[in-house]
């Protein structure tokens, strides 16, 4: 019998092309005839387009052609197109133009005319809301969904004067919401505390800033498009792709064997990869468009930002007896809905006897956001672990114990609909990271000095949706004895292609090296699967192929039956064969099996199909069909409830108290993710994406001028994401390791989960290093630090943003 | 007509591998010329397509222009010398240990690797408003957006504004003063030895141009005396991130002591003023002062007496008064 794969550490198919160089990223392709696109970007950060001339850019040798907005295709009103007539933020693609190389596109750019309109922009969502402040569209400042669609559209929303004056010198205000929930009785529930903080708290928007930006090729060949793109998902991505271009799913063609990292950004791709393939088919040229780092900052997607008043009430034992969130989100050039689930993690987090939850979520003219690693759950983790350390403090509570006295367990809720768990093993993994961190000797050291450095201690919780359900696995066992799994989500970087294909191999007892991960390229016959996102992969993929893998074996033990008697039942199966399990002797290779399978036909070699498969599957399953032993099924397992995976991240810092310089010297992250299913892989996520955590608790942000509405965070140098240098060298990790009971491997999704984990251990142990004093906003640059340190004046206004 | 970034316009490339062939092409080509070192500062301008020279003289193949070699009275080092060469050179270490620091924290590993001591004193600000192609003073325009009442200024400067407010990104310049450096700046038929001190000029002298150097000029190599061999040294940078961030607030000091107290010292900051800025009246206030902390305190007071912050700066304030004291306690940091 093979061993487990599951919680083992393995080589992932793509290593090797990846650290060689091999690894062919979307601008590394090339096509013959290929020509290059550059954009054109709008220089301000709201106007209207009067009129382009691009005469003289058109009749330059070398430049073949151009693309507008009037060649895309219609889309709904609220949605964002690859390029624009009305630009809603400085940057936002206007029009793209085709030439022999990109420094003759460059040039045709800078010889365009476009007269623009400037129209009044708002980078603030508090000052869209104020009676007379401006709105980022012309149309409104927020969309109001409904399933009314004569209710549905963009409305205006703006609070009185006695709003923005009832709140105090520097508290947030709070006019009607968008969006308001409550579960319990708050009014009892502050009442009943012993104490209650009501704090003000600002979050930064922040960039993706993925490794690859996302650029795309495209070209057209006997009416197929074929499209080579940077994007976190594949069978979903292609099916976007179709939809936006009125093109049946079969009729795209589309390779992401490996992207650069997405972060959320490129779940289906982007916007801008419509356009090498409509310039393509517009000029009968394949077409390379090569987003710049500029560019990318731009439309390369971002994390909203949260103003918000967060009122908590506590027992004096700690117990969390009523929260009172109020967020006004950023929700940039097209709008974002993170607060709905920062209300939810916050519930999920504290398990509160009362919570309401008010938000608005208003157009800005700055960038789009999109999910972010940890969407919504990032910034509210980062904002509240500070006031539960300001708590416990007041409390006279240890900082874990009043995390561990609130955390959800198997009977835990969350939300307005109080939604059951399918497991919660939190306290377990507080346990966990105090040992592992030493949290008992380390909070020793936390306020010692030596001499202008002060050491501090921080702990943050950090949960995160981990799963979804129903999607397909497809698997060929092929007369060569392998077992082929065909992956339909992509490869950004977390090893899911090869992870969740090892659910596959464990039921039948398939060593890995007779496993073959088909995967990045729609031509070779992929299922629909779920998208690369949402940390859902883990958890649907480990089904959706432990789902076809039963199929599989199944269909082995009833070809052996027929092939040596007896019942399916009594045979299993085990290193590529399949055999009677009173006697090992009697047996039969999956390659002969595969045979077999083509010989019998029927649903054996994929002729006949379970009726409940997507028609994505479907259609894969049928180009596959007579190549071997076909397995196709849905993932059908039970599932109760919302399954969500939790990180605890543990840091010590060391302040220096006369420049505001933090030195963070260790992390720890512990996790319950259920069924631990690959070490390595897992340490990379609970590290990587603390790395990004401390980035936004230290040093990442957005800075917009004012006045002029554009962006000087445009460069990695002035956004400032954290590098290796910013790391600590030491660095561990845990899981707790017990199986999620509704998910037949026990996996649940863990990409998102760690961001959260490592802003708020980073913001709490500064808070800890600067004597329990905690800053309210993120990041904790020099600046702000320093200024807390000297008792000056705060550089911004408690809640100024873009700063 | 539009504006388009990161894509480096086409330009006349030359790459001379002697010092007479560079200043010819230099002084044939005139104003249009661009003057390449390791290209980190440059190829951000090219990309940019807002500084557009015709002709660029590339200085990687000019063998005299690298290395470092002891002379009479100190050292020099050449102005295509890497940064990380700098950094690991064992007199540099063992005499002025303070640029040696100052190398090893410019920007990153790979950033040394390619970056030159040359190229790193003529950097040109990092102000945001004139990198992002704003036609400011600096750009040859009539305004500056950064001290504007709602801009954005965090870092920028709290001394010697005179229409612009930016400061001198070098991490080395500070360094180079404290240790008296001279800069060789060749030109045709003539070679000019410049202090450093005088080599970084402020908007009140030439708003277009942070060092002397002018079109058709070379700086060739920087001459480090003995003056100030193995003295005490200190140098900080602060910064927002170690992975490739330029400083704050920077300070580099030298310092001899007799007996317990300062005989001299030289200390100089960066990140405050449009040129690296050497604090006379710190080093005037300290100079036969015992070794203390009323000293230092007292230092570093002298230090921001005549700074005036902008708008989002007044950190630079106690940030700079900080670093003086701790350059003045003298203890190696």
């Amino acid at each position: 019998m093979a061993e487990k794969l599951i919680g083992k550490d393995i080589v992932p198919p793509d290593l090797v092309a990846k650290v060689t160089g091999r690894a062919k990223f979307a601008e590394d392709f090339r096509a013959p005839g290929m020509v290059f696109a550059k954009l054109l970007l709008s220089p301000m950060p709201h106007a209207r387009v009067r009129n382009v001339d691009a005469s003289e850019a058109l009749s330059m040798p070398g430049v073949l052609g151009m693309l507008t907005p009037d060649d895309l295709p219609e889309a709904p009103p609220r949605s964002e197109r690859a390029l624009t007539y009305e630009p809603l933020y400085e940057g936002e693609p206007i029009l793209a133009v085709a030439a022999v190389d990109e420094t003759t596109a460059a040039d045709a750019v800078e010889r365009i005319k476009v007269d623009f309109e400037p129209l009044p922009f708002v980078l603030d969502p508090l000052k869209s809301l104020h009676p007379n402040g401006p709105n980022a569209r012309t149309e409104g400042n927020y969309f109001f969904r409904s399933r009314d669609p004569e209710e549905q559209g963009f409305r205006t929303l703006k609070w009185t004067e006695a709003d923005f004056a009832e709140a105090g010198e520097g508290r947030m205000p709070m006019g009607e919401p968008q969006t308001e929930w409550t579960v319990g009785d708050i009014d009892a529930g502050f009442a009943e505390a012993a104490l209650v903080l009501d704090e003000t708290i600002v979050h930064q928007s922040l960039s993706h800033h993925p490794m690859e930006p996302r650029s795309a090729m495209a070209y057209w060949q006997n009416g197929k498009l074929y499209l080579h793109t940077s994007t976190q998902s594949v069978a979903q991505t292609r099916v976007g792709v179709a939809r936006a271009l009125d093109l049946e799913p079969d009729d795209v063609v589309l390779i992401g064997e490996y992207c650069g990292g997405g972060f959320g950004s490129k779940i289906r791709g982007s916007p801008i990869q419509l356009v090498p393939a409509l310039l393509s088919r517009k000029i009968g040229r394949p077409v390379m468009l090569r987003i710049t780092r500029y560019e990318e900052n731009y439309i390369g997607r971002s994390r909203p930002g949260f103003q918000a008043r967060v009122k908590m009430g506590y027992r004096a034992d700690g117990r969390v007896t009523a929260v009172d969130l109020y967020i006004v989100e950023d929700g940039g050039a097209y709008g974002s809905g993170d607060f709905r689930t920062a209300g939810t993690v916050a519930s999920l987090s504290y398990q509160p006897l009362s919570m309401r939850l008010r938000g608005v979520s208003l157009y800005t003219n700055t960038p789009p956001r999109s999910a972010q690693r940890g969407p919504g759950g990032a910034q509210i983790v980062g904002m509240l672990e500070p006031i539960m350390d300001k708590a416990a403090r007041q409390l006279g509570i240890d900082r874990v114990a009043i995390r561990r006295i609130n955390a959800p367990d198997n009977n835990g809720w969350l939300g307005p609909q109080r939604a059951s768990l399918t497991s919660a093993y939190v306290r377990e993994a507080l346990d966990k990271g105090k040992e592992i961190f030493g949290w008992e000797e380390k909070i020793r050291l936390s306020g010692r000095r030596n001499g202008t450095k002060v050491t501090g201690v921080g702990v943050g919780l950090s949960p995160f949706v981990g799963g979804s359900t129903g999607f397909d696995g497809l698997l060929v066992i092929r007369p060569d004895g392998k077992l082929y799994i065909h992956q339909g989500i992509g490869n950004l970087g977390t090893h899911s292609i090869a992870d969740t294909a090892r659910a596959a191999a464990d039921v039948l007892g398939m060593p890995w090296n007779r496993c073959v991960v088909v995967w990045g390229d729609t031509s070779n016959h992929l299922p629909w699967s779920s998208v690369q996102a949402g940390s859902q992969t883990t958890h649907a993929h480990t089904r959706a192929n432990h789902a076809a893998a039963m199929d599989a074996k199944r269909k082995l033990q009833e070809i052996a039956a027929r092939e040596f008697g007896g019942s399916p039942g009594d045979y299993a199966t085990a290193d590529g064969s399949v055999y009677l399990r009173s006697n090992r002797l009697q047996r039969m290779s999956f390659a002969y099996a595969a045979r077999r399978a083509i010989q019998i036909g029927g649903k054996y070699s994929g002729h006949e199909l379970a009726d409940n498969l997507n028609a994505v599957t479907v259609t894969s399953a049928r180009a596959l069909a007579g190549q071997g032993l076909v397995a196709a099924a849905r993932d059908t397992y039970r599932h109760e409830g919302s399954t969500w995976s939790f990180v605890v991240g543990f840091a010590l810092v060391e302040l220096d108290v006369e420049t505001g310089q933090i030195d963070l010297k260790e992390y720890t992250a512990v996790t319950d993710c259920g069924t631990v299913v690959h070490p390595r892989s897992l340490a990379a996520q609970l590290h990587g994406g603390a790395v990004q955590g401390f980035g936004i608790a230290r040093s990442q942000k957005w800075v917009f001028d004012p006045q002029w509405g554009v962006s000087f965070a445009k460069r990695f140098y002035t956004a400032r994401p954290p590098g290796i240098l910013d790391v600590p060298l030491e660095m561990k990790w845990g899981a707790v390791n017990k199986p999620d009971p509704q998910t037949p491997v026990g996996a649940k999704g863990i990409g998102e989960p760690p961001v959260g984990a490592g802003s708020a251990a980073v913001a709490s142990a500064i808070s800890d290093a600067l004597g329990g004093q905690c800053l309210c906003r993120t990041p904790l640059t020099t600046d702000v630090i320093l200024a807390a340190l000297e008792g000056r004046k705060q550089p911004y206004g408690p809640l100024e943003i873009h700063v | 007509m539009a504006v388009i970034r990161d894509m480096i316009p086409a330009f006349e490339l030359f790459q001379p591998t002697s010092v007479d062939d560079a200043l010819s092409l230099l002084a044939q080509h005139g104003d249009d010329t661009w003057v390449l070192a390791g290209g980190l500062d440059s190829f951000d301008w090219f990309k940019d397509r807002i500084k557009r020279p015709k002709v660029v003289v590339e200085l990687s193949g000019v063998e005299e222009l690298k290395g470092i070699r002891s002379t009479e009275d100190g050292v020099e080092i050449g102005a295509m010398t890497t940064l990380t060469e700098v950094a690991t050179n064992s007199e540099i270490l063992a005499n002025y240990g303070l640029l040696a620091k100052a190398a090893s924290q410019v920007a990153t590993p790979q950033i040394r690797n390619q970056g030159t001591l040359g190229g790193n004193v003529s950097q040109d600000t990092r102000c945001w408003y004139y990198r992002g192609g704003w036609p400011c003073y600096r750009a040859g325009g009539n305004i500056c957006y950064a001290s504007a009442p709602q801009a954005m200024n965090r870092e920028h400067c709290i001394f010697g504004a005179d229409r612009c407010v930016a400061v001198n990104p070098s991490d080395t310049a500070p360094t180079l003063i404290a240790l008296d450096a001279k800069m060789i700046v060749k030109r045709a038929n003539r070679e000019r030895v410049i202090d450093a001190e005088d080599f970084f000029i402020g908007p009140g002298t030439d708003i277009t141009r942070m060092t002397v150097l002018r079109p058709g000029d070379l700086l060739t190599s920087i001459r480090i005396p003995a003056t100030w061999a193995g003295a005490s040294f200190y140098w900080e940078k602060v910064e927002d991130r170690k992975s490739w961030d330029f400083a704050l607030v920077s300070v580099a000091r030298a310092m001899r002591v007799s007996n317990g107290s300062i005989t001299e010292a030289r200390v100089v900051v960066n990140g405050v003023a449009p040129y690296p800025m050497r604090l006379d009246a710190v080093e005037a206030a300290v100079r036969g002062r015992p070794l203390s902390e009323e000293t230092a305190q007292m230092g570093g007071e002298v230090a921001i007496r005549r700074a005036k912050a902008l708008r989002h700066n007044d950190y630079k304030l106690p940030l700079i008064r900080n670093l003086v004291r701790r350059a003045l306690r003298g203890r190696p940091a």
